[in-house]
Protein backbone atom coordinates (compact mmCIF):
# COMPACT_ATOMS: atom_id res chain seq x y z
CA UNK A 1 0.00 0.00 0.00
CA UNK A 2 2.53 2.88 1.33
CA UNK A 3 4.55 2.06 -2.44
CA UNK A 4 1.15 2.51 -4.53
CA UNK A 5 0.51 5.51 -3.02
CA UNK A 6 3.49 7.80 -4.28
CA UNK A 7 2.92 6.31 -7.40
CA UNK A 8 -0.78 7.02 -7.66
CA UNK A 9 -0.32 10.37 -6.91
CA UNK A 10 3.13 11.20 -9.18
CA UNK A 11 0.83 10.48 -12.68
CA UNK A 12 -2.11 12.79 -11.34
CA UNK A 13 -0.03 15.67 -10.41
CA UNK A 14 1.39 15.52 -13.89
CA UNK A 15 -1.60 15.23 -15.65
CA UNK A 16 -2.95 17.95 -13.55
CA UNK A 17 -0.23 20.06 -14.46
CA UNK A 18 -0.60 19.55 -18.39
CA UNK A 19 -4.40 20.49 -17.83
CA UNK A 20 -5.49 24.34 -18.99
CA UNK A 21 -5.29 26.18 -16.02
CA UNK A 22 -8.83 27.13 -15.89
CA UNK A 23 -9.57 23.65 -15.90
CA UNK A 24 -7.08 22.29 -13.35
CA UNK A 25 -8.23 25.27 -10.75
CA UNK A 26 -11.73 24.32 -11.17
CA UNK A 27 -10.91 20.51 -10.49
CA UNK A 28 -9.09 21.63 -7.71
CA UNK A 29 -11.89 23.27 -6.54
CA UNK A 30 -12.93 22.08 -3.42
CA UNK A 31 -15.88 24.06 -2.37
CA UNK A 32 -19.10 22.52 -5.12
CA UNK A 33 -18.92 19.56 -2.60
CA UNK A 34 -19.30 21.36 0.70
CA UNK A 35 -21.71 23.24 -0.43
CA UNK A 36 -23.56 19.73 -1.72
CA UNK A 37 -23.35 18.62 1.76
CA UNK A 38 -24.34 21.59 3.29
CA UNK A 39 -28.27 21.66 2.26
CA UNK A 40 -28.13 17.73 3.05
CA UNK A 41 -27.76 17.98 6.82
CA UNK A 42 -27.33 21.73 7.67
CA UNK A 43 -30.11 22.77 4.62
CA UNK A 44 -32.59 19.95 6.23
CA UNK A 45 -32.13 20.61 9.96
CA UNK A 46 -32.84 24.53 9.44
CA UNK A 47 -35.86 23.74 7.33
CA UNK A 48 -36.98 21.29 9.51
CA UNK A 49 -36.49 23.83 12.14
CA UNK A 50 -37.94 26.53 10.43
CA UNK A 51 -41.27 25.02 9.64
CA UNK A 52 -41.45 24.04 13.35
CA UNK A 53 -40.81 27.66 14.63
CA UNK A 54 -43.41 28.41 12.27
CA UNK A 55 -46.04 26.03 13.25
CA UNK A 56 -45.51 26.27 16.72
CA UNK A 57 -46.04 30.02 16.18
CA UNK A 58 -48.94 30.09 14.23
CA UNK A 59 -50.93 28.05 16.77
CA UNK A 60 -49.51 29.66 19.66
CA UNK A 61 -50.79 33.03 18.14
CA UNK A 62 -54.44 31.29 17.59
CA UNK A 63 -54.34 30.79 21.32
CA UNK A 64 -53.11 33.52 21.93
CA UNK A 65 -56.28 35.19 20.28
CA UNK A 66 -59.08 32.92 21.68
CA UNK A 67 -57.42 33.20 25.33
CA UNK A 68 -59.01 36.75 24.52
CA UNK A 69 -62.21 35.95 22.80
CA UNK A 70 -64.15 39.63 23.15
CA UNK A 71 -61.55 42.03 21.99
CA UNK A 72 -60.69 39.52 19.36
CA UNK A 73 -64.09 39.41 18.01
CA UNK A 74 -64.57 43.24 18.30
CA UNK A 75 -61.51 43.44 16.38
CA UNK A 76 -62.56 40.65 13.77
CA UNK A 77 -65.94 42.46 13.58
CA UNK A 78 -64.77 45.95 13.16
CA UNK A 79 -62.54 44.60 9.82
CA UNK A 80 -65.98 42.21 8.76
CA UNK A 81 -67.78 45.46 8.47
CA UNK A 82 -64.89 47.50 7.04
CA UNK A 83 -64.68 44.69 4.44
CA UNK A 84 -67.95 44.10 4.07
CA UNK A 85 -68.84 47.95 2.69
CA UNK A 86 -66.73 48.07 -0.25
CA UNK A 87 -67.66 44.44 -1.29
CA UNK A 88 -71.46 44.62 -0.98
CA UNK A 89 -71.28 47.67 -3.54
CA UNK A 90 -69.35 45.97 -5.52
CA UNK A 91 -72.03 43.29 -5.52
CA UNK A 92 -74.39 46.27 -6.11
CA UNK A 93 -72.83 47.52 -9.36
CA UNK A 94 -71.91 43.76 -10.23
CA UNK A 95 -75.74 43.01 -10.04
CA UNK A 96 -77.23 45.83 -11.78
CA UNK A 97 -75.12 45.19 -14.67
CA UNK A 98 -76.36 42.03 -14.63
CA UNK A 99 -79.81 43.42 -15.13
CA UNK A 100 -79.37 45.96 -17.65
CA UNK A 101 -77.83 42.83 -19.19
CA UNK A 102 -81.30 40.79 -18.80
CA UNK A 103 -82.82 44.05 -20.16
CA UNK A 104 -81.34 43.86 -23.29
CA UNK A 105 -85.05 41.83 -24.37
CA UNK A 106 -86.63 45.33 -23.18
CA UNK A 107 -84.20 47.33 -25.58
CA UNK A 108 -86.00 47.98 -28.95
CA UNK A 109 -85.83 50.11 -31.24
CA UNK A 110 -89.10 51.00 -32.97
CA UNK A 111 -89.76 51.68 -36.96
CA UNK A 112 -92.64 53.55 -37.47
CA UNK A 113 -93.71 53.31 -41.23
CA UNK A 114 -95.07 56.19 -43.47
CA UNK A 115 -98.77 55.59 -43.01
CA UNK A 116 -100.81 54.29 -45.61
CA UNK A 117 -98.31 51.50 -47.15
CA UNK A 118 -99.75 47.64 -47.20
CA UNK A 119 -99.17 45.09 -44.70
CA UNK A 120 -97.98 43.24 -47.07
CA UNK A 121 -94.90 45.93 -47.75
CA UNK A 122 -94.36 45.93 -43.86
CA UNK A 123 -94.25 42.14 -43.23
CA UNK A 124 -91.41 42.30 -46.35
CA UNK A 125 -89.83 45.01 -44.62
CA UNK A 126 -89.39 43.54 -41.20
CA UNK A 127 -88.20 40.15 -42.56
CA UNK A 128 -85.35 41.97 -44.71
CA UNK A 129 -84.25 44.16 -41.65
CA UNK A 130 -84.32 40.88 -39.62
CA UNK A 131 -81.62 39.68 -42.26
CA UNK A 132 -78.94 42.55 -41.00
CA UNK A 133 -76.06 41.53 -38.91
CA UNK A 134 -76.84 43.55 -35.88
CA UNK A 135 -80.08 42.84 -36.06
CA UNK A 136 -81.06 39.67 -33.82
CA UNK A 137 -84.71 39.72 -34.37
CA UNK A 138 -87.82 41.89 -35.50
CA UNK A 139 -91.50 41.73 -34.66
CA UNK A 140 -94.31 43.57 -37.05
CA UNK A 141 -97.61 45.05 -35.38
CA UNK A 142 -99.77 45.62 -37.93
CA UNK A 143 -102.05 49.10 -38.13
CA UNK A 144 -105.05 47.18 -37.34
CA UNK A 145 -103.55 45.38 -34.46
CA UNK A 146 -102.09 48.85 -32.90
CA UNK A 147 -106.21 49.82 -33.31
CA UNK A 148 -107.18 47.01 -31.86
CA UNK A 149 -105.23 47.09 -28.91
CA UNK A 150 -105.52 50.89 -28.17
CA UNK A 151 -109.02 50.92 -28.57
CA UNK A 152 -109.40 47.95 -25.98
CA UNK A 153 -106.67 49.66 -24.06
CA UNK A 154 -107.62 53.57 -23.69
CA UNK A 155 -111.20 53.51 -23.49
CA UNK A 156 -111.73 55.67 -26.36
CA UNK A 157 -113.33 52.38 -28.40
CA UNK A 158 -116.61 54.26 -29.20
CA UNK A 159 -114.60 57.56 -29.97
CA UNK A 160 -112.30 55.46 -32.50
CA UNK A 161 -115.29 54.38 -34.54
CA UNK A 162 -116.38 57.03 -35.61
CA UNK A 163 -112.77 57.46 -37.31
CA UNK A 164 -112.89 56.62 -41.55
CA UNK A 165 -109.68 55.46 -41.63
CA UNK A 166 -107.07 54.35 -39.58
CA UNK A 167 -104.54 57.08 -38.64
CA UNK A 168 -102.23 54.39 -37.12
CA UNK A 169 -98.84 53.28 -38.80
CA UNK A 170 -97.46 49.75 -39.53
CA UNK A 171 -94.66 49.44 -36.40
CA UNK A 172 -91.50 46.81 -36.74
CA UNK A 173 -89.78 46.35 -33.82
CA UNK A 174 -86.35 45.91 -34.28
CA UNK A 175 -84.49 43.76 -31.30
CA UNK A 176 -80.51 44.35 -31.75
CA UNK A 177 -78.20 41.16 -31.85
CA UNK A 178 -76.48 40.41 -28.60
CA UNK A 179 -73.35 42.22 -28.65
CA UNK A 180 -74.87 45.20 -30.76
CA UNK A 181 -76.71 46.24 -27.46
CA UNK A 182 -74.16 49.03 -26.31
CA UNK A 183 -76.07 52.82 -26.63
CA UNK A 184 -73.62 53.25 -29.81
CA UNK A 185 -74.12 50.62 -31.35
CA UNK A 186 -78.36 51.14 -31.11
CA UNK A 187 -77.80 54.85 -32.02
CA UNK A 188 -76.04 53.42 -35.04
CA UNK A 189 -79.11 50.74 -36.30
CA UNK A 190 -81.30 53.71 -35.65
CA UNK A 191 -79.55 55.63 -37.58
CA UNK A 192 -79.63 52.71 -40.55
CA UNK A 193 -83.43 52.66 -39.70
CA UNK A 194 -84.00 56.30 -40.65
CA UNK A 195 -82.35 56.26 -43.34
CA UNK A 196 -84.62 54.10 -44.85
CA UNK A 197 -87.21 55.28 -47.45
CA UNK A 198 -90.69 53.85 -45.61
CA UNK A 199 -89.50 55.29 -42.15
CA UNK A 200 -91.14 57.86 -41.12
CA UNK A 201 -90.40 57.68 -37.07
CA UNK A 202 -87.52 55.77 -35.75
CA UNK A 203 -87.60 55.65 -31.66
CA UNK A 204 -84.62 53.57 -29.90
CA UNK A 205 -84.30 53.86 -26.30
CA UNK A 206 -80.74 53.99 -25.97
CA UNK A 207 -80.99 57.14 -24.10
CA UNK A 208 -82.26 55.35 -20.54
CA UNK A 209 -79.55 52.54 -21.37
CA UNK A 210 -76.84 55.40 -21.75
CA UNK A 211 -77.95 57.00 -18.52
CA UNK A 212 -78.12 54.07 -16.91
CA UNK A 213 -74.01 52.91 -18.15
CA UNK A 214 -73.12 56.40 -17.17
CA UNK A 215 -74.88 55.68 -13.22
CA UNK A 216 -72.92 52.43 -12.85
CA UNK A 217 -70.30 53.60 -13.86
CA UNK A 218 -69.85 56.43 -10.69
CA UNK A 219 -71.17 53.35 -8.74
CA UNK A 220 -68.18 51.39 -9.66
CA UNK A 221 -65.80 54.36 -9.31
CA UNK A 222 -67.36 54.79 -5.78
CA UNK A 223 -67.26 50.88 -4.54
CA UNK A 224 -63.19 51.13 -5.86
CA UNK A 225 -63.05 54.06 -3.62
CA UNK A 226 -64.52 52.74 -0.96
CA UNK A 227 -62.59 50.07 -1.27
CA UNK A 228 -59.43 51.60 -1.06
CA UNK A 229 -60.57 53.81 1.92
CA UNK A 230 -61.56 50.86 3.85
CA UNK A 231 -58.53 49.10 2.96
CA UNK A 232 -56.19 51.42 4.31
CA UNK A 233 -58.72 51.52 7.22
CA UNK A 234 -58.52 47.79 7.63
CA UNK A 235 -54.28 48.51 7.83
CA UNK A 236 -55.16 51.12 10.72
CA UNK A 237 -57.39 48.91 12.27
CA UNK A 238 -54.97 45.82 12.41
CA UNK A 239 -52.17 48.38 13.03
CA UNK A 240 -52.97 49.45 15.49
CA UNK A 241 -54.32 46.53 17.60
CA UNK A 242 -50.96 45.03 17.11
CA UNK A 243 -49.60 47.95 18.82
CA UNK A 244 -51.97 47.53 21.52
CA UNK A 245 -50.74 43.92 21.57
CA UNK A 246 -47.25 45.13 21.84
CA UNK A 247 -47.61 47.63 24.57
CA UNK A 248 -49.45 44.91 26.53
CA UNK A 249 -46.61 42.21 26.28
CA UNK A 250 -43.68 44.65 26.58
CA UNK A 251 -42.36 42.76 29.53
CA UNK A 252 -41.83 39.45 27.64
CA UNK A 253 -40.74 41.12 24.08
CA UNK A 254 -38.23 42.28 26.61
CA UNK A 255 -37.29 39.08 27.84
CA UNK A 256 -37.44 37.66 24.56
CA UNK A 257 -34.93 40.31 23.33
CA UNK A 258 -32.84 39.67 26.32
CA UNK A 259 -32.38 36.06 25.81
CA UNK A 260 -31.05 36.97 22.22
CA UNK A 261 -34.62 36.80 20.32
CA UNK A 262 -34.33 38.00 16.86
CA UNK A 263 -36.76 41.44 15.52
CA UNK A 264 -38.04 38.78 13.52
CA UNK A 265 -38.78 35.76 16.29
CA UNK A 266 -40.25 38.80 17.87
CA UNK A 267 -42.60 39.96 15.30
CA UNK A 268 -43.16 36.63 14.04
CA UNK A 269 -46.53 36.16 16.23
CA UNK A 270 -47.53 39.71 15.65
CA UNK A 271 -47.67 38.87 11.88
CA UNK A 272 -49.35 35.82 12.52
CA UNK A 273 -51.85 37.62 14.78
CA UNK A 274 -52.28 40.30 12.29
CA UNK A 275 -53.03 37.69 9.38
CA UNK A 276 -55.81 35.88 11.44
CA UNK A 277 -57.04 38.82 11.99
CA UNK A 278 -57.40 39.68 8.32
CA UNK A 279 -58.66 36.20 7.43
CA UNK A 280 -61.02 35.85 10.63
CA UNK A 281 -62.72 39.47 9.44
CA UNK A 282 -62.64 38.77 5.54
CA UNK A 283 -64.58 35.52 6.78
CA UNK A 284 -66.76 38.07 8.98
CA UNK A 285 -67.39 40.03 5.74
CA UNK A 286 -68.28 37.26 3.31
CA UNK A 287 -70.94 36.44 6.50
CA UNK A 288 -71.96 40.28 6.33
CA UNK A 289 -72.31 39.80 2.37
CA UNK A 290 -74.54 36.15 2.50
CA UNK A 291 -76.78 37.43 5.02
CA UNK A 292 -77.23 40.32 3.17
CA UNK A 293 -77.87 38.75 -0.21
CA UNK A 294 -79.93 36.13 1.88
CA UNK A 295 -82.34 38.74 3.53
CA UNK A 296 -82.63 40.74 -0.05
CA UNK A 297 -83.55 37.48 -1.84
CA UNK A 298 -87.47 37.59 -1.08
CA UNK A 299 -87.97 41.19 -2.05
CA UNK A 300 -86.12 41.35 -5.41
CA UNK A 301 -87.47 38.02 -6.52
CA UNK A 302 -90.57 39.56 -5.82
CA UNK A 303 -89.93 42.94 -7.68
CA UNK A 304 -88.18 40.94 -10.43
CA UNK A 305 -91.45 38.97 -10.57
CA UNK A 306 -93.73 42.53 -11.11
CA UNK A 307 -91.01 42.83 -14.26
CA UNK A 308 -91.82 39.62 -15.28
CA UNK A 309 -88.32 38.46 -14.78
CA UNK A 310 -86.90 35.60 -13.29
CA UNK A 311 -83.92 37.75 -12.12
CA UNK A 312 -81.87 36.54 -8.91
CA UNK A 313 -78.85 38.64 -7.36
CA UNK A 314 -75.53 36.81 -7.45
CA UNK A 315 -73.53 36.27 -4.74
CA UNK A 316 -69.26 36.10 -5.16
CA UNK A 317 -68.73 32.74 -5.91
CA UNK A 318 -65.93 30.88 -5.33
CA UNK A 319 -63.69 33.08 -6.79
CA UNK A 320 -64.92 36.18 -5.76
CA UNK A 321 -64.79 34.78 -1.88
CA UNK A 322 -61.32 33.30 -2.56
CA UNK A 323 -60.44 36.80 -3.53
CA UNK A 324 -61.74 38.14 -0.54
CA UNK A 325 -59.98 36.14 2.09
CA UNK A 326 -56.78 36.37 0.48
CA UNK A 327 -57.11 40.03 0.44
CA UNK A 328 -58.37 40.30 4.15
CA UNK A 329 -55.50 37.79 4.96
CA UNK A 330 -53.00 40.19 3.02
CA UNK A 331 -53.91 43.59 4.62
CA UNK A 332 -53.89 41.77 7.76
CA UNK A 333 -50.09 40.83 7.48
CA UNK A 334 -49.12 44.06 5.69
CA UNK A 335 -50.83 45.98 8.84
CA UNK A 336 -49.28 43.81 11.27
CA UNK A 337 -45.88 44.01 9.39
CA UNK A 338 -46.08 47.50 9.52
CA UNK A 339 -46.85 48.17 13.22
CA UNK A 340 -44.66 45.59 14.14
CA UNK A 341 -41.44 47.02 12.33
CA UNK A 342 -42.48 50.12 13.41
CA UNK A 343 -42.97 49.53 17.20
CA UNK A 344 -40.59 46.73 17.96
CA UNK A 345 -37.72 48.99 17.60
CA UNK A 346 -38.66 51.15 20.55
CA UNK A 347 -39.22 48.33 23.12
CA UNK A 348 -35.53 48.21 24.47
CA UNK A 349 -35.18 46.18 27.05
CA UNK A 350 -32.98 47.12 30.86
CA UNK A 351 -32.09 45.15 33.39
CA UNK B 1 -13.15 36.03 28.34
CA UNK B 2 -14.54 40.05 28.96
CA UNK B 3 -12.27 43.10 29.02
CA UNK B 4 -13.15 46.85 29.34
CA UNK B 5 -10.53 48.92 27.76
CA UNK B 6 -10.94 53.09 29.50
CA UNK B 7 -14.98 52.61 29.40
CA UNK B 8 -16.38 55.94 29.45
CA UNK B 9 -19.97 55.48 29.72
CA UNK B 10 -22.21 58.60 29.65
CA UNK B 11 -26.21 58.72 29.52
CA UNK B 12 -28.23 61.33 27.93
CA UNK B 13 -29.05 63.56 30.80
CA UNK B 14 -25.04 63.89 31.27
CA UNK B 15 -24.86 61.30 34.72
CA UNK B 16 -21.28 59.79 33.84
CA UNK B 17 -21.87 55.99 34.92
CA UNK B 18 -18.93 54.76 34.20
CA UNK B 19 -15.60 56.86 34.07
CA UNK B 20 -12.51 55.54 32.63
CA UNK B 21 -12.61 51.86 33.29
CA UNK B 22 -10.19 48.76 32.50
CA UNK B 23 -10.66 45.58 33.64
CA UNK B 24 -9.93 41.91 32.53
CA UNK B 25 -11.78 39.14 33.32
CA UNK B 26 -10.44 35.42 32.30
CA UNK B 27 -12.06 32.84 31.12
CA UNK B 28 -13.99 29.97 33.59
CA UNK B 29 -12.93 33.18 35.74
CA UNK B 30 -16.12 33.13 38.89
CA UNK B 31 -16.23 37.38 39.71
CA UNK B 32 -18.34 39.64 42.07
CA UNK B 33 -19.13 42.67 41.02
CA UNK B 34 -19.49 45.20 44.19
CA UNK B 35 -20.20 48.46 44.93
CA UNK B 36 -22.93 50.78 46.66
CA UNK B 37 -25.90 51.33 44.08
CA UNK B 38 -25.14 53.81 40.78
CA UNK B 39 -21.88 52.83 40.91
CA UNK B 40 -22.02 51.33 37.87
CA UNK B 41 -22.38 47.68 38.30
CA UNK B 42 -25.48 47.48 36.36
CA UNK B 43 -23.83 49.85 33.59
CA UNK B 44 -21.22 47.10 33.17
CA UNK B 45 -23.36 44.44 32.62
CA UNK B 46 -25.27 45.95 30.07
CA UNK B 47 -22.43 46.67 28.37
CA UNK B 48 -21.41 43.63 28.68
CA UNK B 49 -24.96 42.40 26.78
CA UNK B 50 -25.16 44.89 24.42
CA UNK B 51 -27.88 46.83 26.00
CA UNK B 52 -26.06 49.82 26.20
CA UNK B 53 -22.98 51.34 24.28
CA UNK B 54 -19.58 52.81 25.86
CA UNK B 55 -19.40 55.94 25.50
CA UNK B 56 -16.03 55.76 24.67
CA UNK B 57 -13.12 52.68 25.41
CA UNK B 58 -13.97 49.59 24.20
CA UNK B 59 -15.56 46.56 25.50
CA UNK B 60 -14.50 43.25 24.40
CA UNK B 61 -16.49 40.12 25.24
CA UNK B 62 -14.63 36.55 23.56
CA UNK B 63 -12.09 38.87 22.15
CA UNK B 64 -14.92 40.18 20.02
CA UNK B 65 -15.00 44.48 20.47
CA UNK B 66 -18.37 45.25 21.15
CA UNK B 67 -18.47 48.02 18.85
CA UNK B 68 -18.34 45.69 15.81
CA UNK B 69 -21.96 44.27 16.72
CA UNK B 70 -24.58 45.87 14.99
CA UNK B 71 -28.21 46.17 15.72
CA UNK B 72 -28.81 42.68 13.84
CA UNK B 73 -25.75 40.90 15.27
CA UNK B 74 -27.40 41.75 19.22
CA UNK B 75 -29.32 38.91 19.28
CA UNK B 76 -26.62 36.09 18.14
CA UNK B 77 -24.57 37.79 21.10
CA UNK B 78 -26.78 37.60 23.48
CA UNK B 79 -27.48 34.25 22.94
CA UNK B 80 -23.94 33.54 24.43
CA UNK B 81 -24.52 35.08 27.38
CA UNK B 82 -26.92 33.92 30.36
CA UNK B 83 -27.99 36.65 31.81
CA UNK B 84 -29.88 36.51 35.66
CA UNK B 85 -32.34 39.50 37.04
CA UNK B 86 -32.65 40.56 40.37
CA UNK B 87 -36.83 40.39 39.15
CA UNK B 88 -35.51 37.04 37.31
CA UNK B 89 -37.75 38.44 34.34
CA UNK B 90 -40.15 35.16 34.08
CA UNK B 91 -43.21 34.94 31.64
CA UNK B 92 -46.43 34.75 34.31
CA UNK B 93 -48.53 32.91 31.11
CA UNK B 94 -45.90 30.38 30.57
CA UNK B 95 -44.70 27.17 32.53
CA UNK B 96 -41.52 26.45 34.18
CA UNK B 97 -40.28 24.47 31.38
CA UNK B 98 -41.66 27.20 28.49
CA UNK B 99 -40.00 29.43 30.21
CA UNK B 100 -35.97 27.80 30.77
CA UNK B 101 -36.94 26.54 27.20
CA UNK B 102 -37.39 29.82 25.33
CA UNK B 103 -33.54 30.61 24.54
CA UNK B 104 -33.46 27.13 22.79
CA UNK B 105 -36.87 27.63 21.11
CA UNK B 106 -35.18 30.99 20.12
CA UNK B 107 -32.05 29.23 18.90
CA UNK B 108 -34.31 26.72 16.66
CA UNK B 109 -33.19 23.89 18.87
CA UNK B 110 -34.93 21.03 17.95
CA UNK B 111 -38.40 19.32 20.12
CA UNK B 112 -36.62 16.57 21.79
CA UNK B 113 -33.14 18.55 22.21
CA UNK B 114 -35.06 21.30 23.87
CA UNK B 115 -36.70 19.22 26.49
CA UNK B 116 -33.41 17.47 27.15
CA UNK B 117 -31.52 20.59 27.70
CA UNK B 118 -34.67 22.17 29.54
CA UNK B 119 -34.83 19.47 32.27
CA UNK B 120 -30.62 18.91 32.52
CA UNK B 121 -30.74 22.39 33.34
CA UNK B 122 -34.03 21.91 35.85
CA UNK B 123 -31.82 19.55 37.36
CA UNK B 124 -28.82 21.81 37.89
CA UNK B 125 -31.13 24.07 39.72
CA UNK B 126 -33.19 21.33 41.50
CA UNK B 127 -36.50 22.06 40.37
CA UNK B 128 -36.52 18.72 38.21
CA UNK B 129 -40.12 18.03 39.69
CA UNK B 130 -42.08 21.47 39.01
CA UNK B 131 -41.63 21.81 34.64
CA UNK B 132 -45.07 22.09 34.48
CA UNK B 133 -46.13 25.01 37.13
CA UNK B 134 -46.22 28.65 36.37
CA UNK B 135 -43.62 30.69 37.95
CA UNK B 136 -46.33 32.00 39.78
CA UNK B 137 -46.85 28.84 42.09
CA UNK B 138 -42.78 28.59 43.01
CA UNK B 139 -41.21 30.99 45.91
CA UNK B 140 -39.18 33.72 44.82
CA UNK B 141 -36.15 31.38 45.73
CA UNK B 142 -37.63 29.07 43.00
CA UNK B 143 -38.60 31.91 40.97
CA UNK B 144 -34.85 32.91 40.91
CA UNK B 145 -33.35 29.04 40.14
CA UNK B 146 -35.63 29.30 36.84
CA UNK B 147 -34.44 32.20 36.09
CA UNK B 148 -30.75 30.79 36.24
CA UNK B 149 -32.06 27.56 34.49
CA UNK B 150 -33.14 29.97 31.61
CA UNK B 151 -29.98 31.51 31.29
CA UNK B 152 -27.92 28.19 31.09
CA UNK B 153 -30.65 26.19 29.16
CA UNK B 154 -28.39 26.89 25.81
CA UNK B 155 -25.41 26.18 27.70
CA UNK B 156 -23.63 29.95 27.57
CA UNK B 157 -19.87 30.09 28.23
CA UNK B 158 -20.70 33.42 30.44
CA UNK B 159 -23.02 33.96 32.65
CA UNK B 160 -24.04 37.26 33.97
CA UNK B 161 -26.12 38.34 37.07
CA UNK B 162 -27.59 41.31 38.42
CA UNK B 163 -28.68 41.42 42.21
CA UNK B 164 -29.77 37.65 41.81
CA UNK B 165 -30.15 37.44 45.81
CA UNK B 166 -31.36 41.00 46.06
CA UNK B 167 -34.96 40.24 46.98
CA UNK B 168 -34.23 37.38 48.84
CA UNK B 169 -33.17 36.39 52.61
CA UNK B 170 -29.71 35.22 53.49
CA UNK B 171 -30.40 31.55 53.22
CA UNK B 172 -32.01 31.25 49.87
CA UNK B 173 -29.05 33.96 48.53
CA UNK B 174 -26.25 31.81 50.05
CA UNK B 175 -28.07 28.45 47.93
CA UNK B 176 -27.88 30.39 44.85
CA UNK B 177 -24.42 31.80 45.42
CA UNK B 178 -23.58 28.27 46.02
CA UNK B 179 -25.33 27.10 42.25
CA UNK B 180 -23.46 29.91 41.10
CA UNK B 181 -20.27 28.15 41.95
CA UNK B 182 -21.22 24.90 40.90
CA UNK B 183 -21.98 26.49 37.22
CA UNK B 184 -18.70 27.95 37.61
CA UNK B 185 -16.83 24.68 38.36
CA UNK B 186 -17.86 23.34 35.38
CA UNK B 187 -16.20 25.80 33.13
CA UNK B 188 -18.57 29.00 32.88
CA UNK B 189 -17.33 32.30 33.44
CA UNK B 190 -19.84 33.66 35.97
CA UNK B 191 -20.08 37.97 36.98
CA UNK B 192 -22.31 38.18 39.59
CA UNK B 193 -23.20 42.10 40.90
CA UNK B 194 -24.65 42.20 44.36
CA UNK B 195 -23.95 44.72 47.01
CA UNK B 196 -24.43 42.07 49.71
CA UNK B 197 -20.52 42.35 51.19
CA UNK B 198 -21.05 39.84 54.08
CA UNK B 199 -22.58 37.03 51.64
CA UNK B 200 -19.32 37.41 49.04
CA UNK B 201 -17.00 37.88 51.73
CA UNK B 202 -18.41 33.69 52.76
CA UNK B 203 -17.98 32.95 49.03
CA UNK B 204 -14.55 34.01 48.23
CA UNK B 205 -13.86 34.67 45.09
CA UNK B 206 -12.33 37.73 43.35
CA UNK B 207 -14.26 40.65 43.94
CA UNK B 208 -13.96 43.99 42.27
CA UNK B 209 -15.65 47.01 43.67
CA UNK B 210 -17.24 49.95 42.11
CA UNK B 211 -17.21 53.24 43.14
CA UNK B 212 -18.61 56.18 41.16
CA UNK B 213 -18.43 54.64 37.78
CA UNK B 214 -14.33 54.06 38.85
CA UNK B 215 -12.68 50.87 39.68
CA UNK B 216 -11.88 51.31 43.47
CA UNK B 217 -10.69 48.06 44.37
CA UNK B 218 -9.68 44.77 42.67
CA UNK B 219 -9.16 41.77 45.19
CA UNK B 220 -7.17 39.41 43.93
CA UNK B 221 -5.41 41.43 41.35
CA UNK B 222 -4.56 38.94 38.70
CA UNK B 223 -4.11 41.42 35.89
CA UNK B 224 -1.42 44.49 36.10
CA UNK B 225 -2.63 48.03 36.48
CA UNK B 226 -6.05 47.17 37.23
CA UNK B 227 -6.83 49.30 40.56
CA UNK B 228 -6.28 52.94 40.39
CA UNK B 229 -5.38 54.35 43.94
Amino acid sequence: MPSRAPRRSKPGGARRRRRPPLLGRLADLRLPRLALRLPRWGGLGLVRSWTRLHAQTLVGSLGRLARQPLGTAMTIAVIGIALALPVSLYLLVDNLQGVSGHWEEGIEVSLYLEPGQPLAQARSMADEIAGWEEVGATGLVSAEAALEEFRAGSGLGDALGALEHNPLPHLVTVRPAPGHDSPEAIEALAERLRALPEADLVQADADWVRRLFAMLEIARRLAAMAALLLAVGVLVIVGNTIRLDIQNRRQEIEVMKLVGGTDGFIRRPLLYGGTWYGLGGALAALLIVQAGLWALADPVARLAGLYGSGFRPAGLGLAGALFLLGAGTALGWLGAWVSATRHLRRVEPGL
Amino acid sequence: MIRFEQVFKRYPGGRDALRDLSLRIAEGEMVFLTGHSGAGKSTLLKLIACIERPTRGQVLIGGRNTAGISRRQVPAHRRRIGMVFQDHKLLADRTVFDNVGLPLVIAGVGTRETGRRVRAALDQVGLLGKEGLPPVMLSQGEQQRVGIARAIAARPPLLIADEPTGNLDPDLSLEIMYLFARLNRVGTTVLVASHDLPLLERMGHRRIALGDGRLIEDLDHAFPGAPPQ
